[in-house]
């Protein structure tokens, strides 16, 4: 549940949150550290909860030695309230058996806080794309009726395509199975975007096609995206976005070489 | 996947586990996930007086709540800590300084039962000036730095502390990009969200299993705990001996 870090609990209501879904290459979580970094964001809560794996950490975002000792949990809420925006960072895998309780939890924070929209950063296995899904860019969006009248415009200025339905057993020419959401590697997005539905709240996913590896370049790509859309950064003609790196990112495969190797 | 040379390899993610379509679950289906999930539940067992005063609604006095995790934590508490007084198991605390609580953990604790444990723990204990710390170990190739950690340098101690710590950590502070997992990481993470002044001492040591050299990396910690408890500063040979057992070489061809 959200538990807040200051004397005196934000108030979210009417703005955008912006939530990544643990998937493949971790793509929205890297994306949502670019926003946190580059925005400056400040955290105000925690979501503390048994959901997800413990851990922790100093300041992934330090800037300095007077901000490095600053301890950070697994899933923490920050804003920017010039922006009206919030932000969830996930930084864990959810326990297997505790997802559906996790998408529980979202649904009812994102509800009860107020939010005019959530967008879930997600990423899906470019491997598993069918032959229409390999065409175009590899994003694709979701949104749900509830945001859809309110974003249908901008969404057709951006000329982005919706995630397609794929047959449920490709290569079976079954007439009865219907052709239905599929975002494989995608953690918990489809079961949250089902949910959302389900609970009439607007929300919106944009998922990347990716595979494992040095996912770093489809985190600016994701992130790029999102800001053609939200406007997030201040100057739009100035190209290309300056995000910045966190100080988490370094060493990202591990320690410096051994000089013995050689 | 398919590869240049034309084979199929499974590909799986470091972030996801295999997908599982949600099927719709019956009354069955349901009653066995709810066992599988008591199954699964965390039970403290108290010493009887202990459990008397909890059932009344009484939580334990404590000032100080010391968690050691893993084997050379543990033991450095067995060696310097609890050879030297007078200690009841109740969970232990010294007779003469009833609000010290020493809690030694060398047991596997899977990931979904950490957060249960750390609640039902500091659940019974009374919240008003309460210091929490953590000793724990890890392996030091779980660490990570620019420059490769030579073995010289291990082992050595990293502390991580809680907003409403406002002591001085004996150590250096966990540098970026490395991070703590398991009890002590669950523990910390509760101290941090309701604001309990607590700290965790990690030593990162190059041995597996139990060492006299890991476990005297945690004396400098023993300056902060020297106020609660009486401590025994060098303890003897015996004691360190019988402590520290041989671990059972089941195959000598890497010593």
């Amino acid at each position: 549940m959200f538990i807040s870090s200051e004397n005196s609990p934000p108030c979210f209501k009417d703005f955008t949150l912006v939530m990544p879904a643990v998937a493949v290459g971790n793509v929205g979580q890297l994306s949502v550290d670019l926003i946190v970094s580059t925005l400056n964001m400040s955290r105000v809560g925690y979501m503390h909860t048994d959901c997800l794996i413990p851990m922790t950490g100093n300041n992934p975002y330090a800037t300095s030695n007077e901000n490095a000792e600053e301890l950070h949990t697994p899933a923490e809420v920050y804003m920017a309230a010039e922006l009206k925006l919030a932000v969830l960072q996930i930084r864990a895998p959810i326990i297997q058996s505790k997802s559906k309780k996790f998408r529980q939890l979202l649904v009812s924070w994102i509800k009860s806080s107020g939010f005019s929209r959530a967008v879930v950063l997600s990423s899906s296995q470019a491997y598993q794309r069918d032959d229409q899904q390999m065409k175009g860019i590899p994003l694709r969006y979701l949104v749900t009726p509830s945001l859809l009248k309110d974003s249908e415009d901008a969404l057709k200025e951006l000329s982005w395509r919706e995630m397609e339905r794929v047959s449920a057993y490709p290569g079976l020419t079954d007439a009865n199975t219907e052709p239905r959401l599929y975002v494989p590697g995608g953690g918990i997005t489809k079961g949250l975007y089902t949910d959302s539905c389900a609970e009439e709240i607007p929300l919106a996913v944009l998922i990347l096609f990716c595979s494992e590896g040095d996912n770093i370049p489809d985190a600016f790509t994701l992130v790029n995206h999102l800001n053609d859309w939200l406007h997030l950064l201040d100057d739009p003609s100035q190209k290309p976005n300056k995000w910045k790196i966190p100080t988490s990112w370094n060493l990202l495969f591990g320690s410096g070489i051994p000089p013995a190797l050689f | 996947m398919a590869t240049f040379f034309g084979e199929v390899l499974s590909v799986y993610s470091r972030a996801v586990e295999e997908d599982e379509e949600e099927v719709d679950e019956n009354e069955e289906d349901a009653e066995i996930r709810r066992e599988l999930e008591e199954k699964r539940e965390v039970h403290l067992h108290w010493s009887p007086e202990v459990s008397e005063s909890l059932k009344s609604g009484n939580k334990l006095p404590c000032s100080d709540f010391i968690l050691a995790v893993g084997h050379n934590a543990a033991r450095f508490l067995s060696v310097y800590a609890l050879s030297s007084e007078n200690w009841d198991a109740l969970g232990r605390a010294p007779k003469d300084n009833p609000a010290v609580l020493i809690c030694q953990v060398t047991c596997y604790l899977a990931e979904d039962q950490l957060f249960q444990w750390t609640e039902k723990v500091f659940d019974c204990l009374q919240l008003r000036q309460l210091n929490v710390t953590v000793l724990s170990e890890s392996s030091v190739s779980e660490f990570k730095t620019a420059d490769y950690p030579s073995s010289s340098s291990a082992p050595f101690l990293r502390s991580l502390h809680s907003a409403a710590f406002s002591g001085k950590p004996v150590c250096k502070s966990l540098e970026q990009p490395n991070i703590v997992t398991g009890l002590q990481a669950a523990v910390l993470n509760h101290c941090e969200v309701h604001r309990i002044p607590s700290i965790v001492y990690q030593c990162y040591s190059d041995v597996i299993g139990p060492d006299s050299v890991t476990m005297e990396t945690f004396k400098p910690t023993l300056t902060k705990l020297g106020k609660s408890i009486k401590l025994d500063p060098s303890p003897s040979a015996d004691i360190l001996r019988k402590i520290v057992r041989t671990t059972n070489i089941q195959s000598n061809l890497y010593i």
